[in-house]
């Protein structure tokens, strides 16, 4: 607070305009760029929104604006392909396993983060290690296991269940993550619950949750997330059931089943990304405390 | 913790040990594995010609695309951190791409640079500029995919302007005292107190790279598509144009998902496991020399 004390005289004298001059220069070269930065990042959006409104004759030419506007593209998109199925194999997929990873995440963290038990330290250098791990390490017994697990005659193969199943046996980002938040959780607060006769589990569940929402809704939004928009598993399980694909593996899909074209396609792209902007606009400040939560404490 | 141990043990533990098996063996999946010793990584590492484009496009696309990721973060993150107005509209802006699913963002890319009538070449046209075909080009692809990693900066730069706005205003006024201009500021007190988070975006991004796999895979197939009309080209798509976007995850899912050589592709895995853990390693401890520890 000291410092306040110091600069607050300076910024008060107004500076020689010279100054003045080239620190309105800097802002304006500063905010120049920014907007160039910002049209490019748009531009692409513009142009994916443009084409989904634009007929298929024209978008194999090189117009760049709609004319006529073609709405219908994006009801026509949902009778060339299977928009709706997809989407209810994405969503069961999503909820399914962010449900999993908090439910099964948040105890382990807690056990790691503030009960002693013997082998803590080395149970959280191996979840260190399954978090740098490529997931491509083990992904072909992974595959060969649920290729010969047929419980009841049941076939996994082909189905979203070896994709959501290991989700409920814990994530290692969530846990780390969570992990993390619960250490900066004053010790007192549990011990208070514990003089009033409070178990660990009960503590966990009425002090710990509630003072870590944050952290657990950060944990839930990139669990969402990561599995909506996730491919790699859902490609190696479901590639060649296309009943059981996600958006992500229709989508990527979406030409090749029909020849579809390219306005089309650009719908199709635009209603994918729409419920993930959708629920960014909802969540703006989870998403961006979470964001900062990986970066900080990782 | 127990369920969990039991989840772990199957889902991790057993999974990394049979892999380690698997790769010893020549196996497809119907018959039973067959012990070959290090055949599999014998055919790896001296036979395969496909091994080295895919392990020389990984370290291409690592060694462009992490360095840029960070500049870019960085620099986005400090235009925002001295901009008086619109943060909020910029932070989104750059942000939202980030959002975009990466089999939605890559066919918007596919599309946007497909070499004909694609909305970038049709400006650079008309700039006079004859554009590059792209994603059709062996020399153009991975550009192209850097193009889109960029693109994808947000979660990053989210991170970095975090750690700029986080660098105590006391530091830059005393270092101005000490008559540092600002570019001497930001190497001796921006950098230094944002390097832990440098670090963490480019271990971050290295271990991305090593998985990078859905990219490559939507941007070939797309890509093949369009030029060959057919209508099933998952086959021949992998690493299109001409090998050019061949990474080693690409491969890797070729060996083990599309011919089943069950065998070979853990062989992949174990020698993908022993790089990342070696690469992770050198970089961590490597930066005890230069990452500034003491703020935190």
């Amino acid at each position: 607070m000291s410092a306040v004390g110091i600069t607050a005289p300076l910024a008060r004298r107004r500076p020689p305009a010279r100054v003045r001059r080239k620190r309105m220069l800097i802002a304006v070269a500063n905010h120049s760029v920014l907007i160039a930065a910002g049209i490019a990042f748009l531009a692409p959006f513009v142009f994916i929104a443009l084409t989904a409104l634009m007929t298929n004759e024209q978008a194999l030419s090189s117009r760049i604006w709609p004319h006529p506007f073609a709405w219908h593209n994006f009801v026509d998109v949902f009778t060339k392909a299977p928009l709706w199925r997809w989407t209810l194999n994405t969503l069961l997929y999503s909820v399914l396993a962010t449900l999993g990873v908090v439910l099964s995440s948040v105890p382990v963290a807690y056990a790691l983060a503030r009960l002693r038990w013997r082998g803590r330290d080395a149970a959280f250098i191996v979840v260190l290690v399954a978090l740098m791990l490529p997931p491509q390490v083990t992904v072909v017994p992974l595959y060969v296991m649920w290729a010969k697990f047929h419980p009841f005659g049941f076939n996994f193969i082909g189905t979203l269940w070896p994709v959501i199943i290991p989700n409920w046996f814990g994530d290692a980002f969530s846990i780390f993550l969570l992990r993390q938040f619960f250490l900066t959780i004053p010790e007192e607060y549990m011990d208070a619950a514990r003089v009033d006769g409070c178990g660990e589990i009960r503590i966990l569940t009425t002090v710990v949750v509630r003072l870590a929402k944050p952290a657990i809704a950060a944990v839930a939004l990139f669990s969402f997330l990561y599995t909506f928009n996730d491919f790699f598993l859902p490609l190696l399980y479901t590639g060649e059931s296309s009943s059981h694909w996600v958006l992500s593996i229709g989508l990527s899909e979406f030409r090749s089943l029909h020849q579809v074209q390219w306005n089309l396609t650009m719908a199709a792209t635009l209603l994918v990304m729409a419920p993930v902007i959708v629920l960014f606009f909802l969540a703006q400040r989870a998403f961006v405390e979470g964001v900062t939560l990986t970066g900080v404490k990782g | 913790m127990s369920p969990w141990l039991v989840g772990f043990s199957v889902f991790f533990g057993y999974p990394l040990v049979f892999s380690a098996y698997l790769s010893l063996t020549h196996y497809d999946l119907l018959s039973s594995p067959r012990w070959v010793g290090f055949a599999n990584y014998r055919y790896l590492f001296t036979i395969d010609p496909q091994t080295w484009t895919a392990v020389r496009n990984t370290l291409w696309l690592i060694g462009v695309l992490v360095p840029l990721q960070v500049l870019s973060a960085f620099g986005l993150a400090l235009m925002l951190a001295r901009a008086r107005q619109g943060v909020g509209i910029f932070r989104t802006i750059f942000y939202l791409p980030a959002l975009a699913p990466p089999v939605a963002a890559t066919l918007g890319f596919v599309f946007i640079l497909n070499p004909a009538t694609g909305p970038v070449n049709t400006i650079l046209s008309h700039l006079g500029i004859s554009g590059p075909l792209w994603f059709q080009d062996p020399s153009w692809s991975k550009p192209s995919l850097v193009l889109l990693g960029i693109w994808g900066v947000g979660n990053t730069m989210i991170i970095f302007l975090a750690a700029v706005l986080d660098v105590p205003r006391t530091l830059y006024e005393s270092a101005q005292l000490d008559g540092a201009g600002p570019l001497q500021r930001l190497r001796y007190v921006t950098l230094p107190s944002i390097s832990p988070v440098i670090l963490f975006a480019v271990v971050l991004g290295v271990i991305q790279g090593l998985q990078y796999f859905t990219q490559a895979y939507v941007a070939a197939g797309v890509a093949a598509g369009q030029a060959s009309q057919a209508a099933d080209v998952t086959a021949v798509s992998l690493g299109y144009p001409l090998d050019s976007t061949l990474f080693y995850p690409v491969l890797l899912y070729q060996h083990g998902f599309v011919d089943f050589q069950m065998g070979y592709a853990s062989a992949m895995a174990m020698f993908l496991l022993v790089v990342s853990f070696a690469v992770t390693l050198v970089i961590v401890v490597n930066s005890r020399r230069w990452v500034h520890s003491g703020a935190r």
